[in-house]
Formats: structure tokens, C-alpha cells, sequence
């Protein structure tokens, strides 16, 4: 148990800085959005598990060879019917504080869930009155407004896409329908879902870099498979377009902050900068036997810590 | 029988389009007169009094319609225009004013010169 709590601590510290600097750095992402978001769920869900994990272990040591069998004795230690003379000071301490990382992040998690749909429901009611609906285009709003603008409210079989006048009058219809499949690409694909949990994250642990890094590269890399998907069926050229003519007609806000007005539709100029590289500059897709790499090395990051806590004398 | 957000809607049209504050008789007469826009027909005919002053508290309570309590009947009038509730909309979306040329010029700043090259000419129409 000393040995996994030593071996989970630094998978902690790795996972939570040189791991998601180096990725997060690295080209390779934007030519496998999709292997990069897995890599970056992986690396955020072993980077929790193996804080609390470390801790866990490190206060269970006195108590039992293995995650299991300290909970056991844990449990009987709290009805009282151990004795607590085998578990020190720091041992209970190593505990508390497992306990209570695990309880700041559901709560974080249920905090800004709630957040998020308090005033997703605010903005819709709103947007009800004030919007019509697209004329050819189903599940479609347009709003009354200058500054072009397209983005999507997420909300299970309410989903909607909202146009804005000044985006139907800035671009041509090839544009307009590349726009318009992007953010219906982010509904079908449920961004918003993954949004919230690197949200969350961030205010969970605001001061590691892996939260920040991580909430930002997953935000460029949605918009990169929505595009992606939008590829399908227009031009890069006139995605191109349709991405420089938006952005530009709009100022961006930092990504915090539009995911916590619920709305999915998150660009700051870098992001969008990305994107337009990407997309001017076409790269080959990463190779097959690179992903599976990508997306095997994601599977082994959560499979280490879990195996490491669950099996019995695996690193005793 | 129109929903209650059919009605919110009709409603908001209605106070967003006169400057003064009416009573809760008048707006009834006003919708029963509102022709059936966009065909989908918001049938108000037998509308109550009662049912427009459900739909006005819950306006109230969205703060989008504010009550001079010192008349009797009560006055209802929109707290701000359709124009500004739309401004403030955008604004949860897009964050600060737009600076148009400033957003283009700060990523064609990021981007090599050939991409840009590329991206001025697809631009050029505009």
C-alpha cells in the first residue's frame, strides 16, 4: 500500500503538470480531435482518481494490505468496533483529506451543472420571446440583431440552433448551411456534456495547470470535429469564409465564461486562429496505428490507478 | 387554447410595441383583436382577464414587466425595450462589444503569411 500511494502521488503530479503542458503543446491534436479529447478525458479522470487515490492508500496502510480491505477496517473503525490505535495522526489526516477532495469535486460538479442550467432556462425563456423560428430549418431560431452571430442551446430534445439577422445577411447561403451543420455537429455529438465536466474541473482546481489546459484545448478541439463534420458537405473554402467572417464580426470572451451562460458556442481568437490554420494548412489525418496508440495509452491511464487501488497486493 | 408561452409571447409583442402602460382589461382586448399571426393561429378569442394577469405575474416575476401599483386597476408596462432585452441576450453570448477589425487583424496575426494570403482573397468580397 506505501509503494501505491508513493506510485499514485506521482501519477497525481504528472498528470497534473508536465502531461497536460506537453499535450497541450503539441501538434498532433488537431490532425486527431477525437483521439485528443479521449486523451484528455483520460488524463483528467486518472489525474483525480490518483490524488484521492494516493491519499487513500497512504492513510489505509496501517489498516489493510489492499483499498478494499482498509475500507473494511475503516468502516469499523467509524461504527466502533475496531480500535483507531493502529491509524496515526497523519494517517487520519491522509483520510480527511481524500474524503473531502472527493467531496469538493462531485459538489463542484453538481454546483455548476446547476449553475449551467439556471441560466441556460433564464436565457431560453428569453430567447423564446424574443426569436422566431428559422422558416426552412427545423429546430432553428432566428434572432433580431446586428452582430452576426450563430450558436447552440443544448437541452435534451429542446435543442436548438439561434441565428442571428446580421449572420443571414453577412453570409451566403453555402456559408451559412457550413455554420449552421458546425453547431448542429456540436449538439448531435453532446459538446455541452463535456464542456460542463472540464468546467467543472476548472473550478474545482483553478490552480492546477491541468484544469486550465485541459478546459481550453478540449473547447479548440470540439470546434475542430464540429468542423470536421461540416467538411462533409461543403467546401473548405467556404468554411473558411464562413469562420473568419464570424469571428471577426464578433468579439470573443474567455471560455469560462460562455460555459457558464450555457450557451455551447465557445471561440477565443486563439481557438479560432486554430481553427483557420487547420483548415488553410490541411494536414493528414494521424495515422491509424498512431491513434490506436492515443486512444490505447487513454485506456491505460485509467486502468493504472484503478487497478493499483482494487487489486489485492498488486504493488505491496 | 393558446400555451402560456404562446401568450408570454403575444403578451411581451404587445407592451414591447406601446411606449405607455395598459390594464390587464386592455391587453385582453388587444389580443382578442390580434389577428392569428404566422398561421399557427394563438387562438385568444375567449380569453380571461384572469389568464392574462397569470401570464402578467409570470412576466413579473421573469422581470420583463414591471406593475404601477399606485392606479387601480393595475398598469402594466415592459421593463425595457425588445431591442435592449436582445442586446443583453448577445451579450451572454459574445461577451463585449464587437471590435470587428480587431479580431481579424489579431488572428490573421497567429496565422503564416501564405494562410493569410488565402484568407484575404476568400474574404475579399466582403
Amino acid at each position: 500500500m506505501f509503494a501505491t500511494s508513493w506510485f499514485l502521488a506521482a501519477l497525481a503530479v504528472a498528470l497534473a503538470w508536465p502531461v497536460p503542458v506537453l499535450l497541450s503543446r503539441a501538434a498532433w491534436p488537431a490532425r486527431a480531435p477525437f483521439a485528443a479529447l479521449i486523451l484528455w478525458q483520460a488524463i483528467a479522470l486518472a489525474g483525480g482518481l490518483s490524488m484521492i487515490g494516493a491519499m487513500l492508500c497512504f492513510g489505509l496502510e496501517p489498516l489493510g494490505e489492499n483499498l478494499l480491505a482498509g475500507l473494511e477496517h475503516l468502516i469499523g473503525i467509524a461504527l466502533g468496533l475496531e480500535s483507531m490505535d493502529t491509524l496515526g495522526i497523519w494517517h487520519a489526516f491522509a483520510l480527511s483529506a481524500a474524503a473531502l477532495l472527493l467531496a469538493h469535486l462531485v459538489f463542484t460538479l453538481l454546483l455548476t451543472f446547476y449553475r449551467i442550467q439556471t441560466q441556460r432556462r433564464r436565457h431560453r425563456d428569453l430567447l423564446h420571446l424574443l426569436s422566431s423560428p428559422s422558416t426552412d430549418r427545423p429546430d432553428t431560431l432566428v434572432i433580431n440583431h446586428d452582430v452576426p452571430v450563430a450558436y447552440c442551446l443544448p437541452g435534451g430534445s429542446r435543442s436548438v440552433t439561434v441565428l442571428s439577422d446580421g449572420l443571414m445577411n453577412l453570409l451566403s447561403p453555402d456559408e451559412l448551411r457550413a455554420v449552421l451543420i458546425h453547431e448542429e455537429a456540436h449538439l448531435a455529438q453532446r459538446h455541452h456534456l463535456l464542456l460542463w465536466a472540464f468546467a467543472a474541473w476548472r473550478s474545482a482546481l483553478p490552480w492546477l495547470p491541468t484544469s486550465k489546459l485541459a478546459q481550453r484545448s478540449v473547447s479548440s478541439l470540439i470546434e475542430m470535429l464540429a468542423d470536421d463534420v461540416a467538411l462533409r458537405e461543403v467546401s473548405r473554402a467556404t468554411l473558411v469564409t464562413a469562420i473568419a467572417l464570424v469571428a471577426s464580426g464578433s468579439a470573443q470572451l474567455p471560455a469560462t465564461e460562455l460555459v457558464a451562460t450555457g450557451g455551447a458556442k465557445i471561440d477565443t481568437p486563439e481557438t479560432t486562429s486554430a481553427r483557420l490554420g487547420r483548415l488553410l494548412t490541411p494536414r493528414p489525418p494521424l495515422g491509424r496505428g498512431l491513434q490506436a496508440l492515443v486512444l490505447g495509452a487513454s485506456a491505460l491511464l485509467l486502468a493504472a490507478p484503478t487497478a493499483l487501488l482494487i487489486v489485492p497486493g498488486v504493488f505491496s | 387554447m393558446a400555451t402560456l408561452g404562446e401568450l408570454e409571447r403575444a403578451v411581451m409583442d404587445l407592451l414591447w410595441e406601446r411606449p405607455e402602460a395598459i390594464t390587464a382589461n386592455e391587453l385582453r382586448d388587444l389580443l382578442s383583436q390580434r389577428p392569428a399571426a404566422d398561421g399557427r393561429g394563438t387562438d385568444v378569442k375567449s380569453l380571461a382577464v384572469t389568464t392574462v394577469l397569470t401570464v402578467l405575474s409570470r412576466l413579473e416575476k421573469k422581470g420583463l414587466v414591471e406593475r404601477e401599483r399606485n392606479t387601480r386597476p393595475h398598469r402594466y408596462q415592459a421593463v425595457t425595450s425588445r431591442a435592449e432585452h436582445t442586446a443583453e441576450l448577445m451579450l451572454e453570448v459574445l461577451g463585449s462589444a464587437p471590435d470587428r477589425e480587431a479580431v481579424l487583424a489579431r488572428f490573421i496575426g497567429t496565422v503564416s503569411d501564405g494562410e493569410a494570403e488565402t484568407l484575404r482573397k476568400l474574404l475579399g468580397r466582403s
